[in-house]
């Protein structure tokens, strides 16, 4: 998961640049990488590729500003679901 | 033309508006005159006045005269840069032109882009004269003259933006004498606009300022007016509803010219010839294909609400400004995002966003509320991202280039004396309006098809009366172009005055995958062209045109990318790789 995450925030908000690496931690926002587009194209890519519909009161840095903190949401919410 | 000795010659581009009056007083001190034209009144005046003829002219001009007997050539631009104005320095010639490209045709002239004009037009969006997007091309600044006297160029300028001070601004003021004076100053730079031998069209965008000159045209002269208006197919930019509204209730022959995206792609490399530089948006596309429809129908000359968004304030950056301001200063606010909501109601990427994240995105530092450039920092860093496909050589090239330090380094000194407002307002009119709106948006595209584009609330008097308001008087609170509004009262139909503004955009990276324009666009942007010209990385401008192709770029920033790597690579291609080919 954590892999097509970070294919996804690569080759979308950072088009593949040499030089910028991520690590699991680091913040998206902090980092300048995601900007007010930037999520609303991150909660589509997550509904299209995990089927995760994030609702409105969902919609923070918490949920969804790393990758790890994506990883954690995703599974929160598919167990949620299961 | 020259005078009866031979001693004085001018060529001039361009139109004086009160060259009647100037002519009439010439002829009280005796001059005598050949023609009817207002070329000679320049002419004239500058025999009787020298170089400071200029502070008697009221119009939009670029011209140069040659005066033999002081064996010294004189070029002037007019005080906003409506009119535009190049040099260059060749082998011993001083080359001047309206255009670039009339430059380019001197074989003498090397045709280099200049990496640093790049950089400046990917943080500003335009280049901070005299720079250019080509190196030694020069352009001339609004509001200079020129002179070339024994090899040596003198550049000064004779006009400038100018503001109140805090002081000056405690003075009071009756709010319904200015929007009185206001409009009588509007009507009369209407009235000397409408000066043409040929018929005078005026385009209708839909909002406040251009159905404010129409309707004063209107009321105030028996001119008959057609009206020009472009509608778009898809409902997020189209405002022909409302155009319709206004023309209807002016009663003109109005008409309209449909824009595609396939259509605004289709064009996009000869509005791109006309502009000479790179451009972000696609925005003067449908302007070119509006002064299209106003040639085929017979006009040649167009009234436009252009600059009153400038001088009253309209835009949402001066909104934006002030809102941003509040948070820095009163972070704990709990209106904050609300107050964002309000600013951008017709962008539903903004509406759909959480307070949480809207406190991210707009967060305002100490640091940043203390710049002298705070109103502009959040385009101009938005649009800095873009450098993030130029290549390694390129970004080498400008990595010690300090663009703000720069722009700080042309601040007038009385800027600091000004309120936010007032500076808000001064960079988009010194830099904005002469480098994007003016030219690409407005004459280029406008000249494309022979239009003359005239600008009355760009009259000069408008704007030095509009400067010296109140900022309360133009933007209440959060209202915008209060002033305006008050002196338009019962001549704009009350549904227009009182109309959310809308700015004016157009659809971008979209318009490159529909109709022929594909076919082009994926030429300039393979990886083999992008990698030829050396001013982009191949590979990332692979991956974000597959962002686009897909219709996944859905935010500004890489809509803008697209537009500008794809322009920038058509301004190479016409301009210096393939330059003398284009039809």
């Amino acid at each position: 998961m954590k892999d097509v995450l970070r294919q996804f925030i690569n080759d979308n908000f950072l088009f593949g640049l040499q030089g910028r690496t991520l690590s699991d931690d680091d913040s998206l926002l902090e980092k300048r990488i995601i900007d007010s587009t930037g999520v609303l194209e991150l909660i589509a890519f997550l509904d299209a590729t995990f089927g995760v519909k994030v609702q409105d009161d969902e919609l923070l840095p918490e949920n969804l500003d790393s990758i790890n903190r994506l990883v954690r949401f995703i599974e929160k919410k598919s167990k949620a679901a299961a | 033309m020259h005078n009866e000795s031979g001693t004085v010659s001018i060529v001039f581009n361009g139109e004086i508006f009160n060259f009647l009056e100037l002519r009439q007083e010439l002829i009280r001190k005796g001059c005598r005159f050949r023609t009817q034209s207002d070329t000679e009144v320049i002419l004239r005046l500058y025999e009787t006045k020298g170089e400071e003829c200029v502070h008697d002219l009221n119009g939009q001009w670029a011209f140069a005269i040659w005066d033999k007997n002081k064996q010294k050539l004189f070029l002037s631009r007019d005080r906003l840069g409506i009119a535009p104005l190049f040099y260059t320095q060749a082998e011993g010639a001083f080359i001047f032109g309206s255009e670039i490209k009339a430059i380019f045709a001197d074989s003498r002239v090397a045709r280099r882009v200049d990496t640093a004009g790049l950089n400046e037009i990917f943080t500003f969006w335009v280049n901070l004269p005299p720079r250019t997007f080509f190196e030694k091309i020069r352009e001339l600044p609004p509001g200079h003259s020129l002179s070339l006297k024994d090899g040596e160029i003198r550049i000064t300028p004779y006009w400038r933006l100018d503001y109140p001070s805090a002081q000056q601004l405690r003075r009071a003021v009756d709010e319904r004498e200015c929007a009185q004076r206001l409009l009588e100053l509007l009507v009369d730079a209407t009235r000397l606009r409408l000066r043409a031998d040929v018929p005078v069209g005026a385009y209708l965008s839909g909002g406040l300022d251009s159905s404010a000159i129409a309707a004063i045209v209107r009321r105030y002269t028996d001119t008959p007016l057609k009206t020009f208006s472009v509608s778009f197919e898809e409902a997020e930019f189209d405002e022909s509803r409302h155009q319709r509204e206004v023309a209807g209730a002016l009663g003109t022959e109005h008409r309209e010219v449909p824009c595609s995206y396939g259509d605004i792609g289709r064009v996009f490399p000869r509005v791109v010839w006309h502009a000479e530089k790179p451009l972000l948006r696609t925005a003067p596309a449908p302007l070119y294909l509006l002064s299209r429809l106003m040639r085929e129908s017979g006009y040649k000359v167009v009234l436009t609400g252009e600059g009153s968004d400038e001088i009253f304030g309209g835009y949402d950056l001066f909104k934006e400004a002030k809102i941003r301001r509040f948070w820095g200063v009163r972070p704990e606010s709990q209106m904050r995002p609300l107050l964002l909501k309000r600013l951008y109601p017709y962008l539903p990427k903004v509406q759909a966003q959480s307070p949480a994240y809207l406190e991210a995105f707009f967060h305002v530092g100490a640091q940043e509320v203390s710049s002298r450039l705070f109103s502009h920092l959040p385009r101009w860093e938005l649009t800095s991202k873009l450098k993030m496909f130029l290549s390694p050589e390129a970004l080498h090239r400008v990595a010690d280039s300090d663009l703000y330090g720069e722009i700080e380094a042309q601040l007038p000194e009385d800027y600091d004396r000004w309120d936010n407002f007032s500076r808000a307002q001064y960079l988009e009119a010194k830099y904005l309006l002469p480098g994007y709106l003016l030219s690409s948006q407005a004459d280029r595209v406008a000249m494309a098809h022979s239009i003359e584009a005239r600008y009355p609330f760009l009259d000069h008097r408008v704007v030095e009366f509009a400067n010296a308001l109140p900022p309360r008087l133009k933007m209440k609170v959060l209202r915008e172009k209060y002033i305006l509004k008050r002196a338009t009262t019962g001549l704009v139909p009350e549904s227009i005055r009182n109309r959310v503004k809308q700015p004016y955009r157009s659809p971008d990276g979209k318009s490159f995958f529909a109709g022929g324009a594909r076919e082009y666009a994926e030429a300039a942007l393979s990886p083999e062209r992008i990698g030829r010209h050396g001013i982009f990385q191949p590979a990332a401008v692979r991956k974000l045109v597959e962002k686009v192709r897909l219709g996944h770029a859905i935010g500004i920033k890489d809509n803008m990318a697209f537009v500008g790597v794809l322009s920038t690579q058509l301004v190479v291609d016409q301009f210096i790789d393939h330059f003398g080919e284009v039809q």
